[in-house]
């Protein structure tokens, strides 16, 4: 399936969006064309439509993120809906209860749209069968983060023209990472070949299950990628408990020039934010011809507003 | 590879045994360049490189160079308890051509400096090879792992806690995973911190001593833990320092199960038992205890049927400072280099275990397990050599111990079967006159 086929009709038939698992290909590409549109819209001075006049959309963090919050914002409010962020402090939540306590108070207000993160796995999808609105999974905890890998492969496809058969290295964090296994699922999905890059200590088990190649080799892992895909390591996790040492996981496993080489040499660089330089990435190639790092902020938004889109059309009374 | 190579050498009329080949025959050794030429029967109608100084051996046995897998040197940080040099004179005296050294050194070899360290001081002082085991543990702390990669780049063979176990099973977990990435060798002391608790081995002795206790199955819990995430982590493991008949059972389950380990034993272990420490004699502390004779016949035993792979000395040197105390205040640990090979044969005088057999667990077995050249006498290896006449009675005088620090259990002990001459690397390193 390629880009000029067009899934934009294609309808989305769910309620809510809490992850890449259980969407049919054909959904993905159609949110994928509808994000096109998006791309178009934001790229133009009035950057305003109108599909979601008069709806609520509530930001719902109870996880710190600024690109990940503002990009929905901007979703939200570019196609016209009233946007409201609420900022949970971590302390004032504990976690069970009180999340489907704060679900119910939420959802007295009638929204629309919520949209969620939690650094709980499955919180989201907990949460979303409490309230009578569409939810969009902003990423819970390890599990998902599925406009993450939709926007990941927004970008791949307006630069390769298609996501089946090639060949993506993810590497890094794949064991905590939500944005490793939404992205598993979804290259999957549309076919391409997935391969994962890591110390053993930062896989998750069952890796060699999960439909991916696995490599502890950064350079083999990399021989004959179209995509590298980089993740960011967790401070905590940099100091003896998974890995030795900044510098011994940068020298094995930072993308710097030396290992970028062993990939095609068309490979593009990847990497959902906030990036660690000097970590996981070496700033050269952070910042170098092949890094899509800054489009894929870009595309954030347009896809976002995709799902909203989508959802919105799903929702009673529209 | 140093400037002025030493010229040939010809060990002629010697028993050769190669524990590698399973050889044990009539003939020479040739040396030349630093490399064995050729060794055994093939060798013995080969004439002489020019220039060879030829050594009648009258007889006496030619085998690889031993190989120490557990050695404590005081440097850096300790160098009145031993030096490398003095470790190396005390090795080279008892037929040892390669020591493994212990990084629990001050500071601890944790650091890709260190290790370089010790090999530039082993290079300009030592006499035999030197290869540092790095920390496995950040300051041997068993929290933080240490870089493990990079300490390998550097140089480390393998990777160890000293003489202290990694208590937290998530941390030992997550090291044998990382470990096996780098192929990297992960070599443990096998004793529960909170259970071991006490001084000697536990048990009637103990008590009528009035001292506490160390359990065996603070040794045997944590080796059965250990390799239990050997089989999780599909990693490479040597259980550095195992004591009783219990381990040897659960060694032996975990080879029928396929798991990549190997266990050793100290040299103690196999010559002393619990009773030897008659009147708190502080030179029989270590770690683990000496434990009761069914275990020290275990532990040969162990040996004898391969179970047990390698024997090592345990060399750790205390000085008066650290051993004349009360025994409960005393260090542990006896030093061992000198004294490896005479006390190893004692259990073939015994008719216990098969020379060449005691021979592979102190040459090609550790020269295996950590894939190392030498360790064996097959042309082209490096020029290692050990030539020993296992019948030559002799006695250990405090006076003549090598070593820094004298704390030795065998102190005026008998023995028969005398080093007579050391060669490491082509080059001759000592001769017993």
């Amino acid at each position: 399936m390629t880009a000029t086929h067009s899934h934009r009709e294609t309808p989305f038939p769910h309620r809510h969006l809490l992850g890449i698992e259980g969407l049919h290909p054909h959904e993905i590409l159609g949110l994928l064309d509808r994000a096109e549109e998006a791309v178009e819209v934001s790229r133009q001075v009035h950057k305003r439509k109108h599909v979601l006049e008069g709806r609520t959309q509530i930001n719902l963090f109870f996880e710190a993120s600024t690109r990940t919050q503002s990009s929905f914002e901007l979703a939200g409010k570019r196609l016209g809906a009233d946007v409201m962020n609420m900022a949970v402090s971590q302390s004032s939540v504990k976690k069970g209860e009180t999340l489907i306590d704060t679900a119910a108070t939420l959802n007295a207000m009638n929204p629309d749209l919520l949209v969620v993160r939690h650094h709980a796995a499955g919180a989201v999808q907990l949460l979303a069968r409490k309230v009578s609105c569409s939810v969009v999974n902003a990423g819970d905890g390890p599990h998902e983060h599925p406009t993450q890998a939709l926007l990941d492969a927004l970008t791949i496809r307006r630069h390769k023209g298609k996501i089946a058969r090639l060949t993506v290295a993810i590497c890094g964090d794949i064991a905590h990472s939500r944005v490793a296994r939404s992205n598993i699922i979804l290259l999957n999905a549309l076919g391409a070949r997935v391969r994962v890059i890591a110390p053993s200590t930062l896989l998750p088990s069952g890796i060699g299950k999960m439909g991916v190649e696995v490599f502890q080799d950064m350079r083999e892992g990399l021989k004959g990628a179209d995509i590298v895909m980089m993740l960011r390591l967790q401070r905590e996790r940099m100091n003896g408990a998974f890995i030795p040492s900044v510098r011994e996981y940068y020298r094995y496993y930072g993308l710097d020039a030396d290992k970028l080489a062993f990939a095609r040499d068309d490979a593009l660089v990847m990497h959902p934010g906030p990036m660690n330089r000097g970590v996981e990435i070496d700033p050269s190639v952070a910042d170098g011809p092949q890094s899509l790092i800054r489009e894929q902020v870009e595309m954030g938004v347009a896809v976002r507003m995709a799902v909203l889109e989508a959802l919105a059309a799903n929702l009673p009374n529209n | 590879m140093a400037p002025d190579t030493p010229k040939p050498l010809v060990l002629s009329n010697a028993r050769v045994i190669d524990p590698a080949r399973d050889l044990d025959a009539a003939g020479s050794v040739i040396i030349a360049d630093g490399t064995i030429l050729a060794a055994g029967p093939e060798a013995a109608n080969q004439g002489t490189p020019y220039g060879a100084e030829v050594v009648d051996c009258k007889g006496a046995i030619a085998c690889p160079g031993l190989i120490d897998f557990c050695v404590s040197v005081g440097e850096p940080g300790a160098e009145h308890r031993e030096t490398l040099a003095s470790a190396s004179e005390a090795a080279a005296a008892g037929g040892v051509t390669t020591i493994c050294t212990m990084p629990d050194s001050d500071p601890v070899i944790d650091d890709p400096a260190l290790v370089d360290f010790i090999f530039r001081r082993a290079r300009d002082t030592a006499s035999v090879n030197v290869l540092p085991l790095a920390a496995l543990t950040k300051g041997l702390e068993g929290t933080e792992m240490a870089e493990i990669g990079l300490l390998q780049e550097a140089g480390a063979v393998a990777f160890t806690n000293g003489h202290k176990s990694v208590k937290n099973a998530q941390v030992m977990r997550r090291i044998m995973t990382y470990a096996r990435d780098f192929d990297a060798l992960v070599i443990h002391h096998t004793e529960d911190p909170d259970l071991a608790g006490g001084v000697m081995n536990a048990g009637l002795n103990a008590s009528w001593k009035g001292l506490s206790g160390v359990p065996r199955e603070a040794e045997i819990i944590m080796l059965e833990r250990d390799l239990r995430l050997v089989g999780m982590s599909r990693g490479k493991y040597h259980a550095n320092l195992i004591s009783t008949s219990d381990s040897a059972d659960v060694i032996r389950a975990g080879k029928a199960r396929g798991l990549d380990i190997t266990a050793g034993v100290s040299i103690n272990h196999l010559t002393h038992n619990e009773n030897d420490i008659g009147a708190y004699r502080t030179f029989f502390k270590m770690s683990p205890p000496l434990r009761d004779e069914d275990d020290r016949q275990a532990m040969i035993a162990a040996v004898a049927d391969g179970t047990i792979d390698i024997i090592c000395s345990n060399h750790d040197p205390q000085d008066v400072e650290t051993k004349r105390h009360p025994w409960a205040e005393a260090e542990d640990g006896a030093i061992g280099l000198e004294t490896l090979l005479a006390a190893a044969l004692r259990l073939y005088h015994s008719d216990q275990v098969k020379l060449i057999t005691l021979l592979a667990a102190m040459t090609c077995r550790p020269a295996d397990r950590l894939g190392l050249e030498t360790g064996r006498l097959t042309k082209g290896a490096p020029a290692d050599v050990t030539v020993f006449d296992p019948d030559r009675p002799w006695v250990l005088e405090k006076s003549a111990i090598r070593s820094r620090s004298k704390n030795s259990p065998f102190e005026d002990a008998r023995f028969s079967g005398r080093v007579l001459r050391t060669v490491v690397a082509g080059r001759t390193v000592y001769t017993y006159v």
